[in-house]
C-alpha cells in the first residue's frame, strides 16, 4: 500500500495529464460528424505512431555493440515510422476527396 | 539548452495534435489538421534525433542506425499508402495500427532486457516501471495481433472461426496473462521472471487472434476502433517509461478518441460494446436464416432506367456492394444524367454502410459527388415517404427489416434506413446471397422491391447507357 502511494506521489504529474487527456480526447471528438469517421480513424491510428519516439531513445540509448537492442529497435522504428508516415498520407488522400465542389 | 527547446518542441507538438484532432471534425479544414499534426509529429521526431538527452546528460548515439530505419519505414509506408485502392482503405488502417502496437511491444521488451540486466533492482520504482513495461507488452501485442486478423478478415484471407466456449478460453487466456504481470511484479527476484515474462508476451499475442477471430461481419469497423485505441494506450505506455509528455499525451489523446469513436459506433447499431464482443454475429447464423424463404421479381435495365427518369425523387443506397465493384463513379455518371433530366438525386448514408463508419463518404467523394447530396440516416428517413424510387447499391444488412421486426435476429435493434416507405425500391446485388453478416433480408420478397442482379459497376454503366436512349 506504501508503495503504491509513493507511485502515485512519484507520478503525480503524469496522473494530472492523463485524467485531462481523456477528457480532452472524449470532447474533442464527439464532434465529429459521421462523415470524417474514417478519416478520423486514420488520423488518430497515426497519432498512436508517437510511440515512434520511444523506439529512437532507446535506440539512441543502446550500446553499439548491444546489438539485440539495436535489431529490436531498429524494427521497432521501422515500424513506428510505416504507421506515422502511411497514417497521414493515407488520412491525407482520404481527405483530398473532401475538397469543396464548385 | 537543447533541452529546453526539446521542451519547447514537445509541447508545441502536443498542441499540434490537439489542434488536428479539433480541425477533423469539419470537412473544410480537416485536410489542414491532418498536415498541422503531421507536422508535429516531424518536429518531434527531429526534435528527439538531436536533442534529447539521456538522463545523464549524454545525446542520443546511434544516427546511422536511427535514419536508415527512418527512411526504410518511410519508404514502405509511403509506398503502402499510395498504392492502397480507396476500396481497401479500412484493412490498411488496421495494418498500419498492428505496426504501431508491434513498436510498443518492442520498446517494452527492450526496456524488460535492460532491467534484466541490472538484476531487477528491488525498489517501488523499478516494480512500476515493471507493471507499464507489462501493461505495454499486453496492449500493443494484443493491438498487433488483433488488428493482423482484423486486417486478414477485411481482406478475405481470414475466415469467421469460432467454438464453443471460445469466450470463456479468452476471459481465462487474458485472466492468465494479467494475473501471471502481477504475480511477476510483486516479486521481481524470482528466478522464473525472464520466462514468465515471455508466457506473458505469448498469452496477449494469442488472446488479440481469439478476440478478433469470431467477431465477425458488420462489427469490424468496432474493433478496429477499439484496436485503435489499446495502440494509444500501449504508446502512452512507452510515454511512462521514457518520461516523455508527448508520447504520454499523443498515446492517451488516441486512447480516449478511439474509446469515444468506438462507443458511437456502438450507438449507431443501438447496441452496447459487450454486445458487440460477446454476441459475436458470425457465430451464430442459425436464428435468422430460417424466414421467408418466398418469391422476389426481378426488374429489366430498361424498366429500372424508364422508373427513375420519370421520378421527381431518387433516393441512392449505397453499401459495400458499392465499393467492391468501384463503382463510385459510374454511380455519380448515373447522377448526372438523372438530374439533367430534372430528377432530384441524393444519397442516403447509413452511419455503417460499408466496412467502416464513413466509408461510403469518402468513396463517393472520390467520384466528385457532391457533399450536401449526402443525407445521413435521420435525414434520409424523413425523406423516403416523399422519394419515388430508392436504389440500393450493394447494401443489405443497414436496409434489412427485421433489424425492427424480428427480435430473434442477431441486428434486431440496429436502426436501419427505412426504404420501404418510399413508393419502389429497387434493389442491385449480385445474386440473392445474405450479406456480410449473414442474415437473410425479408426486404427483397416484399411487393415493393425489385432485384436488379449483377456487379454494380456493370449495372449502373448499361443504366446510364439506356437513360441516355430513352
Amino acid at each position: 500500500m506504501q508503495s503504491i502511494f509513493q507511485w502515485i506521489s512519484v507520478n503525480e504529474q503524469m496522473i494530472y495529464i492523463l485524467i485531462l487527456v481523456i477528457f480532452l480526447g472524449f470532447i474533442v471528438i464527439s464532434r465529429v460528424p459521421t462523415v470524417l469517421h474514417t478519416p478520423l480513424m486514420s488520423h488518430a491510428n497515426a497519432i498512436s505512431g508517437v510511440v515512434i519516439m520511444g523506439a529512437i531513445i532507446v535506440m539512441g540509448r543502446a550500446d553499439a555493440d548491444n546489438y539485440i537492442a539495436l535489431i529490436l529497435g531498429f524494427l521497432a522504428v521501422v515500424l513506428g515510422t510505416i504507421n506515422v508516415v502511411g497514417g497521414f498520407v493515407v488520412t491525407d488522400r482520404m481527405l483530398e476527396m473532401f475538397k469543396k465542389k464548385k | 539548452m537543447g533541452v529546453s527547446i526539446l521542451a519547447l518542441v514537445y509541447i508545441i507538438a502536443a498542441v499540434t495534435f490537439i489542434m488536428g484532432l479539433k480541425m477533423m471534425s469539419n470537412p473544410a479544414s480537416a485536410r489542414k489538421g491532418n498536415i498541422v499534426a503531421g507536422a508535429g509529429m516531424v518536429a518531434a521526431i527531429f526534435g528527439t534525433i538531436f536533442l534529447y538527452r539521456n538522463p545523464d546528460g549524454s545525446l542520443l548515439q546511434n544516427h546511422i542506425w536511427i535514419f536508415s530505419a527512418i527512411a526504410l519505414g518511410t519508404l514502405i509506408g509511403m509506398y503502402a499508402a499510395k498504392k492502397v485502392k480507396m476500396t481497401a482503405m479500412p484493412e490498411m488502417v488496421s495494418l498500419f495500427n498492428g505496426l504501431g502496437g508491434a513498436s510498443a511491444t518492442l520498446i517494452s521488451v527492450i526496456e524488460f532486457n535492460h532491467l534484466a540486466e541490472q538484476g531487477f533492482p528491488a525498489d517501488s520504482s523499478s516494480s512500476g516501471t515493471m507493471a507499464i513495461i507489462f501493461a505495454g507488452v499486453i496492449l500493443g501485442n494484443i493491438t498487433f495481433s488483433g488488428s493482423l486478423i482484423a486486417w486478414g478478415k477485411l481482406s478475405g484471407k481470414v475466415k469467421d472461426f469460432a467454438f464453443k466456449g471460445q469466450h470463456i478460453i479468452n476471459l481465462i487466456l487474458f485472466a492468465a496473462a494479467l494475473a501471471l504481470s502481477i504475480f511477476i511484479v510483486s516479486d521481481l527476484q524470482a528466478t522464473t521472471t525472464t520466462i514468465l515474462f515471455y508466457i506473458v508476451f505469448l498469452l496477449s499475442m494469442v488472446y488479440g487472434i481469439f478476440f478478433v477471430l469470431p467477431i465477425g461481419g458488420a462489427d469490424m469497423p468496432v474493433v478496429i476502433s477499439l484496436l485503435n485505441s489499446l495502440s494509444g494506450l500501449s504508446a502512452a505506455c512507452g510515454g511512462f517509461l521514457y518520461d516523455n509528455k508527448v508520447v504520454f499525451t499523443g498515446g492517451i489523446l488516441v486512447g480516449a478518441a478511439g474509446t469515444i469513436l468506438t462507443v458511437l459506433m456502438c450507438k449507431a447499431m443501438n447496441r452496447s460494446l459487450l454486445n458487440v464482443l460477446i454476441g459475436s454475429f458470425g457465430g451464430n447464423k442459425k436464428g435468422a436464416a430460417a424466414g421467408e424463404a418466398g418469391q422476389y421479381k426481378e426488374i429489366s435495365l430498361n424498366d429500372s432506367a424508364v422508373v427513375m427518369s420519370y421520378a421527381n425523387k431518387v433516393l441512392i443506397v449505397p453499401g459495400y456492394g458499392l465499393a467492391v465493384a468501384q463503382a463510385q463513379h459510374a454511380c455519380h455518371e448515373l447522377e448526372k444524367l438523372l438530374e439533367a433530366k430534372g430528377v432530384q438525386v441524393k444519397y442516403a448514408i447509413h452511419p455503417v454502410a460499408g466496412r467502416m463508419p464513413g466509408h461510403m463518404n469518402v468513396l463517393l467523394a472520390e467520384a466528385d459527388v457532391s457533399y450536401d447530396k449526402l443525407l445521413e440516416m435521420e435525414q434520409a428517413n424523413d425523406e423516403f415517404p416523399t422519394t419515388d424510387v430508392v436504389l440500393i447499391l450493394g447494401a443489405n444488412d443497414v436496409v434489412n427489416p427485421a433489424a425492427k421486426t424480428d427480435p430473434g435476429s442477431p441486428i434486431y435493434g440496429m436502426p436501419i434506413l427505412d426504404v420501404e416507405l418510399a413508393k419502389n425500391v429497387v434493389v442491385n446485388k449480385r445474386s440473392m446471397k445474405p450479406g456480410y453478416a449473414g442474415i437473410e433480408n425479408g426486404l427483397f420478397y416484399r411487393p415493393k422491391t425489385s432485384m436488379l442482379f449483377g456487379d454494380a459497376k456493370k449495372v449502373l454503366q448499361d443504366l446510364c447507357g439506356e437513360i441516355k436512349n430513352l
